[in-house]
Formats: C-alpha cells, structure tokens, sequence
C-alpha cells in the first residue's frame, strides 16, 4: 500500500515495475545525441497525417503499443491508462488512445506530465487498485507552435531563451508483479512526490526554464527532505526541461534556498535531447515528450543495463495558456518527483 | 529566507543570455539593405522596359510579395528570417510571409474556418493600426491643408 511520508511524499512499499517503456519521436530528436536511444524515429513529422495535432496523437499510440509489446501485453490487460499532452482538451491522448479499449485517465500537467502519470500510475498499481496501468504523454513541436506560437512559416526570430518543443512520445508499463524471466535488473518506481504550485512572477513565455526552476527545487528539496537523504544518495536527480536557464537557476535556488548542491548528480532532459552545438534549439528541448522519450528510451535502458540504480525524475511543467500570457499572467509552474530505483532479478 | 519574485526577477534576467543585438542589427541592416536593393534594381529594370513611374513601383511591390509568398511556400523563407530578422520583417516581404504562413498553417482546419478566419492573425493588427493611424494622418493633413 502508499503510504506517506513526511509532508508531501508517498512510499510506494510494493514498488511497481515497469514491465515495459518505448519511446517515439521525429526526424530533429533522432539526430541528437541519443538518438539510437528511441524505440523508432519517423523521418516524417506528419507521421503520414493530415494534421500535426493527429501525427501526435499517432506517435503516441504508437509508444503505447510499442510498451505493451516489449512487456508482452496487449491493450487488453491493461487496467488503465493516464496520459496527456499539451494541446487544448488534451485531444493528443485521447485521440491517441481512443480505440485502445482501455479505461482513460486523462491528465494535464505541461511538460510535467510524464512524472505526473507515471506517479498517479504507480499509486494505483501500488494501491492494488489496478494489475497493469500505463502511463504516457506525448508533445510536437508543430502542434505546440500553431497553438502557442506563430504559423510553422512565419518568419521570425526566437531569443536565446527559447526552448523547442519535442516531437516525442513516450509509454511506460507498470505491473504490480516482477517478471521472474529476466536476468537483467528490472527498474521499480519507489516513491512519488507531488508537486505544488509555485509562481516566482516570471512572464516571459519565452523563458519558460526560468518559470519552471522554483518548481524544481521546491519539489526536490521537499523530497529529500520528507525522504531524509541527500542528493550524492542518488545516481542522478532528472529534471524535466530547464534548458541552459532553468538549470543554472535551479543550482542557485536549491544552493540559497535550502543548502543544498544538486551539480554532482544533475542532469536535464531538455539538455540530453538535441546537441545544442549542432541542432537550432537555443536554451534546449521542452515539451512532455521531452522528459518521456529521455526516460522511456535513455534511461530506464541504462538501469536495465545496470549503470544506473536511483534516479529521481523530476518533470517540471509550465502552467499557462496562451490567453493567460496575453492577458499579462505570470507562469504557475508545477513539477512532479518519482524516484525509479532497479533492482536485480 | 526564501527567495522573492523581486529577488528571483533579478537572478532570472543575469541568468537568461541577452539577444545578441550588434549582430542582429548588422544582419538586418545587410539583409533588409539587399532586399532593397533588390527592389531598386527591379524599379530600374521595370522603368527600363517601359513601365510608367508609378506602375513599376507597384509592380516591384507585386514581384517582392510574389517571391516571399514563393519561398514560404517552399519552406525557405523562415530559414532567411532566421537570420535576418527586422531585415525581412520591415520590408514588404514581412508582411506578405505574415499572411502567406497562417494560410499555409490554418489549411487543416478548412478553407473557411482555417485558412480564411486565420489569415490576417499575424498581418491583422498591422493592417487595423496602419488604417488608423492613416486615417489620423489623413485628417490632419485635411484640416490644415498641409498640401
């Protein structure tokens, strides 16, 4: 059963194992550096698709399947299925996962949304509330552009601070019982530690690192806290997507805040997806899918191979709409924790 | 004490890399210079074959919308843009990508409803103050009869 510890963390004593992960993502993504990583890479962003918004929703059907194939599942056995995505009504899953015949947890966290499922996912599972549940999110950078941004042609200049929306999607299984088959360490998730929102007062949607990095910490040293451990206790603290910016103010945040020095063992999803050198991404990659093609292709493979033990992912997520910046909001950010922890067989 | 919006506004603005404006400004001045340029040259050939004053210029206006709208057509335009910045967005080929892009984007959502209700999302505001502004302009000229 969960059970909670601290302020805001949830044990999970039975640690549900991911049975099975896939990731998906377009032709940018499969050229960074981890490209080999991703279970597929579609040359072609439409995906075959009249639309952006139904090439997403593709990708991310296709990241399902493709889990519940490597865990040997069909849709039929799993119990549930959360997913979101970043589009209005959140059509990027439910148009996803619409003939899949399986009972549909929609959810909406921004890019947070693959630790915001992943959590909620673990809990049921956890709780014996379901068997199998998957957790997916997808996003795409045409669809994110046309409905935050500018047309895909518009000819304009993006600064520095500017992030690219993955074009990725990404499944992972979970399943209240470990396979005995395997001879490779299999990844559990162990606890889960939702995060509040918090709003430091920046605006600039472009700037979304910046927004989301209070998030972060908050979320982080409220884990470590309720938890009692340090960060050198883990192989890697994951954040999300902070990009360049986010990242250094997360350091200095975590470092004014609450004493605590995050360096040794950070990593950002954002800064693992696109080689910033080579690839047109300024600050780096954002986007739900960001952070699920990372996990669900890069590293859960490493703790499947063993290099990785304890990794705290941390899925930050910028809470505002395209009416909220308009109308001069400032943006909510929220970021979700779930330690993965892999364990022999 | 945790960190303040005040505080935090501070550190985010050291911490976000500025544009980098001397670049950018010697880019636009190249690229919106040559754009010009262009359209000098095509004045020249135009008059040259004849054309009265007047219908060259507006013929250099038809040739410049005409080869932007071609080359966001073709995906090329928003890669000079890139680049070029207020260059290309001051000219008149900023606003004929402006109109051309949400044309090209909003197709998937049908001729009336997509392509025909977005076209003048980006091209819109400049239209309503340029007509505006236009209008006031008109009215001074009219009251004091500056001609």
């Amino acid at each position: 059963m969960p059970k909670r510890i601290g302020t805001r963390t949830v044990l999970l004593e039975n640690k549900p194992t991911v049975i099975g992960h896939a990731a998906v993502v377009g032709q940018t993504e499969g050229e960074g550096p981890l490209g080999k990583e991703f279970d597929r890479v579609h040359q072609d962003d439409t995906v075959g698709k009249a639309s952006f918004e139904q090439a997403e929703s593709a990708m991310q059907r296709e990241a399902i399947v493709c889990a519940l194939e490597k865990a040997g599942k069909t849709p039929a056995d799993a119990d549930f299925i959360l997913s979101g995505d970043l589009l209005a009504q959140c059509i990027g899953s439910a148009f996803g996962v619409r003939d899949l015949g399986i009972p549909f947890l929609g959810l909406y966290g921004a890019c947070s949304t693959m630790a915001l499922s992943l959590g909620l996912a673990s809990v049921l599972v956890d709780s014996g509330a379901a068997n199998l549940a998957v957790a997916a999110t997808s996003s795409h950078f045409a669809s994110a552009e046309r409905q935050f941004r500018q047309p895909l042609e518009y000819g304009g200049q993006r600064p520095p601070t500017a992030q690219r929306t993955a074009t990725a999607a990404g499944a992972t299984v979970l399943s209240d019982t470990t396979p005995q088959t395997s001879a490779k360490p299999t990844a559990h998730i162990a606890a889960v530690t939702f995060g509040k929102i918090v709003d430091l007062g920046i605006k600039d949607a472009n700037n979304m690192g910046a927004a989301m990095a209070p998030a972060a910490a908050d979320t982080i040293a409220a884990f470590l806290k309720d938890t009692n451990t340090k960060p050198t206790d883990y192989d890697l603290i994951l954040t999300g997507d902070l990009g360049t910016v986010g990242t250094t103010l997360l350091f200095e945040l975590l470092e004014k805040d609450y004493g605590i020095d995050l360096r040794a063992v950070h990593s950002d999803c954002g800064l693992l997806i696109y080689d910033r050198e080579k690839q047109d991404v300024h600050a780096g990659g954002s986007g739900c899918g960001c952070a699920a093609s990372i996990l669900n292709g890069h590293i859960l493979n490493r703790m499947e191979q063993g290099e990785l033990k304890k990794v705290l992912l941390t899925a930050t997520g910028a809470l505002m709409s395209l009416t909220s910046s308009l109308q001069g909001e400032s943006i909510p950010s929220v970021a979700h924790a779930v330690l993965i922890t892999a364990e022999n067989a | 004490m945790a960190t303040g919006k005040q505080e935090y506004t501070k550190m985010a603005e050291k911490a976000s890399p500025p544009s980098p404006k001397l670049k950018d400004t010697v880019k636009a001045f190249l690229f919106g210079g040559a754009i010009c340029t262009l359209g000098q040259a095509l004045y020249a050939l135009y008059t040259n074959y004849g054309a009265s004053a007047d219908g060259a210029k507006t013929a250099v206006s038809v040739t410049l919308v005409l080869l932007t709208a071609v080359l966001t057509g073709i995906g090329v335009f928003d890669k000079i843009a890139k680049h070029a910045g207020a260059g290309t967005i001051v000219p008149i080929t900023g606003f004929a990508n402006s109109v051309v892009s949400p044309a090209m984007e909003f197709r998937a959502e049908g001729h009336i409803l997509g392509t025909g209700a977005k076209l003048f999302t980006i091209a819109g505001p400049v239209i309503v103050y340029g007509c505006a502004t236009a209008s006031v302009y008109g009215l001074i000229v009219y009251l004091f009869g500056l001609y």
